[in-house]
């Protein structure tokens, strides 16, 4: 009665061929050499392209610094909120809900309206990082307010200072260290996310990633069917991370 | 006439008999308790009498007619599970409906049959509340109603009282009873708890390993256990192993006192067991009285009016004894004490030896 | 002051933020309505404009269409695997594939497609050599329904992680119970189960839809103007490639953030009704 059945089957055999047949014949693809030619010329095409490992190194240290941000900048902030101001956590939320609620295109809308200055600041390609931020905010907010809370904070805290430890203490050896799996989660999939990103890096025109492969796509298409079958392994290589980091539970998804 | 009739059922899983040579018959309106230890098999028997588990081999007769290979959902049974399983989207009320609903009832109808047995249950002021906002067993009697509310040819209950605090456990045991007796309904009821399936039930059928053992009233159950593994399941004593000795059980060097000529031939092997209510005690003077032994209290336990002690036996395998003492009489006696024992020749049961 | 170092660190955020994300928003709106001469509502009026409602309509079709694929497919998806029949790798396959797919988006999720079931693609080629032309069917990867297929490879697998613990919280014992009642297979999932999952389904459902309607990324790589979106419209005046003035860009912007305050607003109300036997804060 409650076996998988025919239909759970059916169910899965379909999904396997959907989400299945793109991967594999994207591989396929990237081999095709036009007519009836296969080989892996476009590889070595590729291996010889500057641009593509500077648009790679640039994605990758865009993807750290943004990580690096969260962990300065936000991590200390909800550790903070959560242990003296309890009465900002409605302010906290709204700003964590507000890049769910703005899309992309309408952030860096406004972001390039009210920012045109100064050029040391919009000119280089780590200014990427502050839209970055609050792309991955929503989630690295759910993921660590979600680790505080299952700590007992206050509880944590006062056991702490009772043994005589002081603030700067508490949090490094007891909070820090139980945010262990919620840190590296949301660290991993915010590498995934920031270095598959498109939207800001587009329109501010700088060369990420992502970009690279939309450009080689315009008259190379095997060439970006290789890369985005590359894109699918490092994902797989993140999540992986993300999954180990995690205990097998799985991390909210990433925003688009 | 049996309402309901077990016949040679038989289950397994994994190369492994997990009921065997089932045979049980209950009659109109009994109440039946299923006890024994976790694993024993008697939530697998209750789930083929409901049909959510098709046996192996052998039938189940409801009212006479083979049900075994029949749908649950057509067996017209009430069940009752441990986690209260009441679906958390409807009232209590909307809860007991359930089942004439599904039935095809005219609404008015579904309505004063379910508000007819919240009433039965006492919780006619809660019929709009969520299951959440009802107490464990305030959820469990809105289970029973709901079972209920089917007309049930059978009602079957699943460890009904095992995720409730001891006093709701006490006071809706009795309910039950009660809500059974009025409704005349034949019952299953699962526990691993022998006080409990004492207290209620018409008759216990004690599991062990997939079998049953025993199938008889409590006081039966009680007092004449089948065999070693009932008597120590059912209540407390000491079980002692050993030889039949001009129609005493001769343990170790230790000759217990014991009526057991009649039943078993001199030599056998067989087991004794002694209720601590039949077991007396004085302070140890010295001398040993023929059928006494003499032990050192290890330690005594306050019951209220009674005082259960225990007594390490004298001899090389440190048997233990247990008596209730009136506790008045038990206060001048102090762990380390010597003492000793005796009990009439009738009180301990002679079984032959068990083997598990 | 307790702790001083405390307040630099949460006034260090909430700037950054205010500055970054709250201004910026904030902007837009002030922008949409502000032309050269004060106040004028001719920038939103821009979007009653045929392109403009077009674009709205689109993105709407659009993410209705794919975030109700994604929730239908996800669930049952889901609840496939979830089965107590079902082996047990599967269910680790099935999350571990869902996680990085639902992370597998924009640019290079495009090409992966373009690849498979583009004009050139392999599946494209391969079933034309069996006589079967795609194309000549009336389908287009660079259409509402193609670019539905494409979101599907996100939004099903993002369903699909939203949705486990919902299935999982559900009793074994309420469906035995139901059996047990009298109920059919139907019966159960009409009054117990789809009630049950209601609350989750909807909030899966608004995830998909913002996921949806916020992609610019896929939808800018797969159709470079064929159908206009709003997102593509917004970056189309972003980057000058029309004859707009940025204005029209703060206003489709803000048209944006309405319909997601709309729906998000509409959904929590839909959602107290949906979840009013569960827990009251």
């Amino acid at each position: 009665m409650n076996r998988l059945g025919v239909g759970g089957w059916a169910i899965l055999v379909v999904a396997a061929l959907f989400f299945g047949t793109p991967l594999v014949l994207t591989a396929a693809f990237s081999f095709w050499e036009g007519g009836d030619r296969y080989g892996f010329e476009v590889y070595g095409l590729l291996w010889n392209s500057p641009k593509l490992f500077e648009a790679m190194a640039l994605s990758v240290e865009l993807s750290i610094a943004t990580v690096a941000a969260l962990i300065v900048l936000m991590v200390p902030a909800v550790i903070c909120m959560n242990l003296f101001a309890p009465k900002l956590r409605p302010l906290f939320e709204f700003i964590a809900t507000l890049p769910f609620v703005v899309p992309a295109i309408a952030l860096v809308a406004g972001l390039s309206a009210l920012i045109t200055g100064p050029e040391w600041l919009i000119g280089t390609p780590f200014y990427l990082v502050i839209p970055y931020f609050f792309i991955a905010l929503p989630y690295a907010y759910r993921s660590i307010d979600v680790g505080l809370r299952s700590i007992d904070l206050a509880t944590l805290t006062e056991a702490g200072q009772s043994l005589g430890a002081n603030l700067g203490q508490i949090i490094l050896m007891v909070v820090l260290p139980s945010l262990r799996s919620a840190l590296v989660g949301s660290a991993l999939l915010t590498l995934a996310v920031v270095f598959g990103e498109f939207t800001f890096a587009n329109v501010l025109l700088f060369h990420t990633y992502s970009v690279y492969i939309n450009e080689i796509g315009q008259h190379e298409v095997t060439a970006a069917a290789a890369l985005s079958a590359a894109s699918f392994l490092l994902t797989w290589i993140a999540m992986l991370g993300v999954l180990i980091a995690g205990g097998g539970k799985t991390g909210p998804s990433g925003v688009r | 006439m049996a309402i309901v009739e077990l016949h040679g059922l038989r289950k397994f899983y994994g190369g492994r008999d997990v009921l065997s040579g089932i045979e049980l018959a209950m009659g109109d309106g009994e109440l039946i308790c299923l006890l024994g230890p976790s694993g024993c098999g008697k939530s697998t028997l209750l789930r083929i009498v409901a049909g959510f588990i098709i046996p192996d081999a052998g039938q189940v007769l409801v009212g006479g007619r083979d049900v075994t290979k029949l749908a649950a959902s057509k067996r017209q049974m009430g069940m009752v599970f441990q986690s209260y399983s009441l679906f958390p989207n409807m009232t209590a009320l909307d809860n007991v409906r359930f089942g004439p609903r599904v039935a095809g009832a005219p609404k008015a109808e579904q309505v004063k049959r379910a508000r007819e047995l919240l009433d039965l249950v006492g919780l006619s002021s809660h019929e709009a509340k969520f299951p959440h906002q009802l107490s464990g067993g305030q959820q469990q009697r809105v289970a029973l109603a709901r079972a209920l509310a089917v007309q049930p040819q059978v009602l079957l209950l699943d460890e009904p009282l095992s995720a409730l605090d001891a006093k709701v456990r006490l006071q809706l045991r009795e309910e039950i009873r009660r809500i059974q007796r009025d409704a005349g309904v034949t019952t299953i009821l699962v526990t691993h708890d022998q006080e409990e399936a004492l207290s209620i039930s018409d008759r216990v059928a004690v599991m062990q390993g997939g079998k049953l053992l025993q199938v008889a009233t409590p006081a039966e159950i009680y007092r004449r256990p089948a065999d070693g593994f009932v008597a120590r399941f059912i209540g407390s004593g000491a079980v002692f192993a050993g030889r039949v000795e001009r129609g005493h059980v001769r343990v170790g060097s230790m000759l217990l006192r014991a009526d057991a000529s009649a039943t078993h031939a001199d030599g056998s092997e067989v087991e004794m067991f002694i209720r601590p209510e039949s077991v007396q005690i004085q302070a140890h003077d010295g001398e040993l009285p023929d059928g006494t032994v003499a032990g050192t209290l290890s330690e005594s336990v306050f019951l209220g009016g009674l005082t259960r002690m225990r007594l390490t036996l004298e001899g090389p395998d440190n048997h233990s004894l247990w008596a209730d003492v009136p506790s008045e009489h038990a206060e001048g006696f102090k762990p380390g004490h010597k003492l000793i024992a005796w009990w009439e020749a009738a009180a301990p049961r002679v079984m032959p030896l068990s083997r598990e | 002051m307790k702790a001083p170092i405390a307040w630099l660190f949460i006034g260090a955020f909430l700037l950054v933020s205010a500055i970054f994300l709250v201004a910026p928003t904030a902007m837009l709106a002030v922008q949409a309505v502000i032309g050269d001469d004060g106040l004028t509502l001719e920038y939103v009026q821009t979007l009653g404009s045929y392109r403009y409602v077009k674009a709205f309509e689109h993105s709407l079709y659009l993410s209705v269409l794919s975030a109700t694929v994604g929730v239908i497919a996800g669930a049952l998806i889901a609840f496939a695997m979830l089965k107590p029949g079902a082996p047990r790798w599967l269910r680790s396959v099935v999350t571990s594939f869902a996680a990085v797919a639902a992370n597998f988006a924009g640019v290079p999720l495009a090409f992966a497609f373009i690849s498979t079931v583009g004009t050139l693609g392999l599946l494209t080629s391969m079933l034309k050599h069996i006589g079967v032309d795609l194309y000549a069917m009336g389908f287009s990867l660079f259409s509402i329904p193609g670019l539905t297929l494409v979101y599907s490879y996100f939004q099903i697998p993002l369903m699909v992680i939203i949705i486990i613990p919902a299935f999982e919280a559900m009793q074994p014992a309420w469906r035995e119970a139901a059996e047990n009642l009298g109920a059919t297979g139907g019966q159960y999932w009409r009054m117990v189960g789809l009630p049950v999952l209601a609350p989750s389904l909807l909030s899966g459902w608004i995830l998909l839809f913002g996921s949806a309607f916020s992609a610019y990324a896929t939808a800018y790589a797969l159709t470079s103007g064929n159908i206009s979106l709003v997102t593509t419209e917004i970056s189309a005046v972003l980057s000058g490639n029309v004859s707009s003035e940025p204005q029209v860009g703060a206003a489709l912007s803000v048209g944006m953030i309405v319909v997601m305050v709309l729906v998000l607003a509409a959904s929590q109300m839909l959602a107290r009704r949906a979840s009013r036997w569960t827990v009251k804060q």
